[in-house]
């Protein structure tokens, strides 16, 4: 650590204001403040506060996120030679969904922060930290055989209009990596819905199998099943699948959303380092089962009769919980304001699941729908509060 | 009198990008996002507007002496209203495909707010020469926009221009895909949005002060 430290000192005029390097200072202070924690306090007012910063907090939720994308690039290998009927070693699975998760991944990290660079440099600013999350996000809320130009367009979409337009890494209204799903979902439907792409079909790099498909193979995701009427959900290759498989999650999805105990990993981390909200988490979860309960006793079609827990279980229900609906930028500030933030967030992703058979999952467009209430969340509590401290003062 | 005074060419070409109906006053944004999502419906889409509101303002401000104040709007949607009946049966005797593909959007120029706006801020205390001037330039304006984003739109949502396939088929077969999210009305609304952008960034004198 010293040495780097002193590297880091060592280099640093040459990134200063007339140093040879000035044109990547932005870059420079960007990783300098990754390294290391930076020495900058506040100029005004007293702040108390740990050495968790952005960037710390940052690169915990990119922690928490790592078992389930370590779990997903395993999925995609298994459910390769699942449907080929071949049998392969732990390792042979885990390498060949390490190639086909790797790609995108660099893919979303260059663009994103190329675009973060770019604009960092333009306005003179210190480069933001937001994009190491959402980076990480965005490959893991697509499917297997999304392109990869497509994704580059999409990142580069909803870096430039979710968060530059609007002033960058804190400023923006909706949640970046759902952005990006959204604009794939509806400028490239072929490609992020139906039965094609959630399990990867072809050989690469000399890894995977040649085999014909087996029989009974089908490609939808189980909630895709479920909105096409199939009464039971069945994994990859036909068999039907209990709680306890929805929870170990084979089965074909996009990348990081198929585990529960994965997924769960990540909640903990994020709870118990107190970066996530558990208030968010835990109404999310209520509003869901809640929701699917009341459907339940309507029971219309198949997707209303799932009980509570496979609509949980199931889809990216588990993962928008933990990742998405509690990101601190897009949810409410109010304490009491998460709660119901949480809550809606569990209602309309199950309401658009139950009521739309176009879209199959809801939790998406649930919560890009209560990103933009949050705002309205956060004035109306403060509304209140301001007017039952008037009264307050006034007798 | 000097018919293309330096006042009279301000009145035309200021609407056309400093002006702008659409990108600077905020006027007719729905037909706008309705209509472009092909070229040659905006570009008919544009021209319509444009001989509609030119003729509107001609016809109004010849009025402008005669019209009690009172029912003022209301001459100025019969005229609009004649105006716009007259060009929807042209193009349905003459440009049937392109008319259905508008539908409602060629009777809903009445509503379009710029033909008030003009009316009502222009012709109304204005000279019809100038009037013409005003109509031709604020009509183009709006055209200039529509095919700009029916032109984005198009080439990609559609991979053609003017219906004729401009990207290779060898890209297609490349893997690359027409974009969706182009056919749909968001679209048109962030397009607009990024043209605001580049028109504010160019002319410095629109940019809001910030307090």
């Amino acid at each position: 650590m010293k040495a780097l430290r002193n590297f880091l000192d060592k280099v640093k005029p040459s990134f200063e204001e007339g140093g040879e390097f000035h044109a990547f200072r932005s870059v420079f202070d960007g990783f300098e403040t990754f390294l290391f924690v930076p020495n900058t306090t506040a100029k005004r007012g007293s702040h108390i506060h740990d050495c968790i910063d952005s960037k710390r907090a940052m690169s915990m939720v990119v922690i928490a996120l790592i078992p389930a994308l370590l779990f997903g690039m395993y999925n995609v290998g298994f459910q390769h030679y699942l449907v080929h009927g071949e049998d392969a070693s732990f390792f042979a699975m885990f390498l060949y969904g390490f190639l086909a998760v790797l790609p995108k991944i660099v893919v979303s990290y260059l663009v994103g922060l190329g675009i973060e660079f770019v604009v960092a440099q333009w306005r003179g600013e210190e480069i933001q930290e937001g994009f190491l999350v959402s980076g990480m996000l965005i490959p893991m809320i697509v499917p297997v055989e999304c392109p990869l130009w497509i994704l580059a367009v999409a990142t580069a979409f909803a870096v430039i209009f979710a968060k530059e337009v609007f002033g960058g890494t804190g400023y923006n209204f909706l949640n970046v990596a759902l952005v990006t799903r959204a604009f794939l979902f509806f400028a490239y439907p072929t490609k992020m819905s139906g039965d094609a792409v959630w399990v990867s079909k072809n050989a690469m790099c000399c890894l995977g199998s040649e085999n014909a498909l087996v029989d009974g193979f089908t490609g939808a995701t189980p909630l895709g099943q479920v909105a096409t009427g199939a009464s039971t959900v069945t994994d990859a290759i036909g068999s039907s699948m209990s709680p306890m498989d929805m929870i170990i999650g084979l089965y074909p999805g996009s990348i990081g959303e198929t585990s529960v105990i994965a997924i769960a990993i990540g909640a903990i981390i994020l709870l118990w380092t107190g970066i996530a909200s558990w208030k968010t988490m835990l109404s999310v979860f209520v509003g869901g089962a809640l929701t699917a309960l009341m459907f339940n006793q309507i029971g219309a079609n198949e997707v209303m009769n799932m009980p509570w827990y496979e609509h949980i279980f199931l889809g990216g229900f588990c993962f928008g919980a933990v990742f998405m609906a509690t990101d601190p930028v897009t949810s409410p500030r109010v304490e009491c304001g998460k709660y119901i933030y949480g809550f809606l967030i569990g209602f309309v992703a199950i309401v658009i699941r139950c009521l739309n058979p176009g879209y199959p999952e809801g939790m998406m467009l649930a919560i890009l729908l209560m990103n933009i209430f949050a705002a309205v969340i956060d004035w109306c509590f403060v509304q209140h509060n301001i007017s039952k401290r008037l009264k307050r003062v006034n007798n | 009198m000097d018919l293309f005074s330096k006042k009279n060419k301000e009145t035309f070409f200021t609407p056309l990008w400093v002006n702008n109906p659409v990108a600077t006053q905020v006027l007719g944004i729905c037909s706008a996002l309705a209509v472009t999502s092909k070229l040659e419906p905006a570009l008919v889409m544009g021209l319509s507007v444009t001989i509609i509101v030119a003729l509107a303002n001609v016809v109004i401000s010849l009025l402008r002496n005669t019209v009690p104040n009172r029912i003022r709007i209301i001459v100025q949607l019969v005229v609009v209203a004649t105006l716009v009946t007259i060009v929807s049966q042209v193009l349905k005797a003459f440009a049937y495909d392109v008319s259905v593909q508008l539908s409602v959007y060629v009777g809903l120029i009445i509503t379009n707010c710029i033909l008030m706006g003009r009316l009502e801020a222009f012709a109304m205390q204005n000279k019809p020469w100038e009037s013409f001037l005003d109509g031709v330039g604020n009509g183009l304006g709006y055209a200039l926009i529509l095919v700009i984003v029916g032109f984005i739109r198009e080439l990609f949502g559609s991979g053609t221009f003017f219906n004729l396939r401009v990207i290779p088929e060898c890209l297609y077969d490349l893997g690359y895909m027409n974009n969706g999210l182009m056919v749909l009305p968001p679209m048109a609304l962030i397009i607009v949005g990024c043209i605001i952008w580049f028109q504010r960034a160019k002319n410095p004198d629109l940019q809001e002060k910030s307090n």
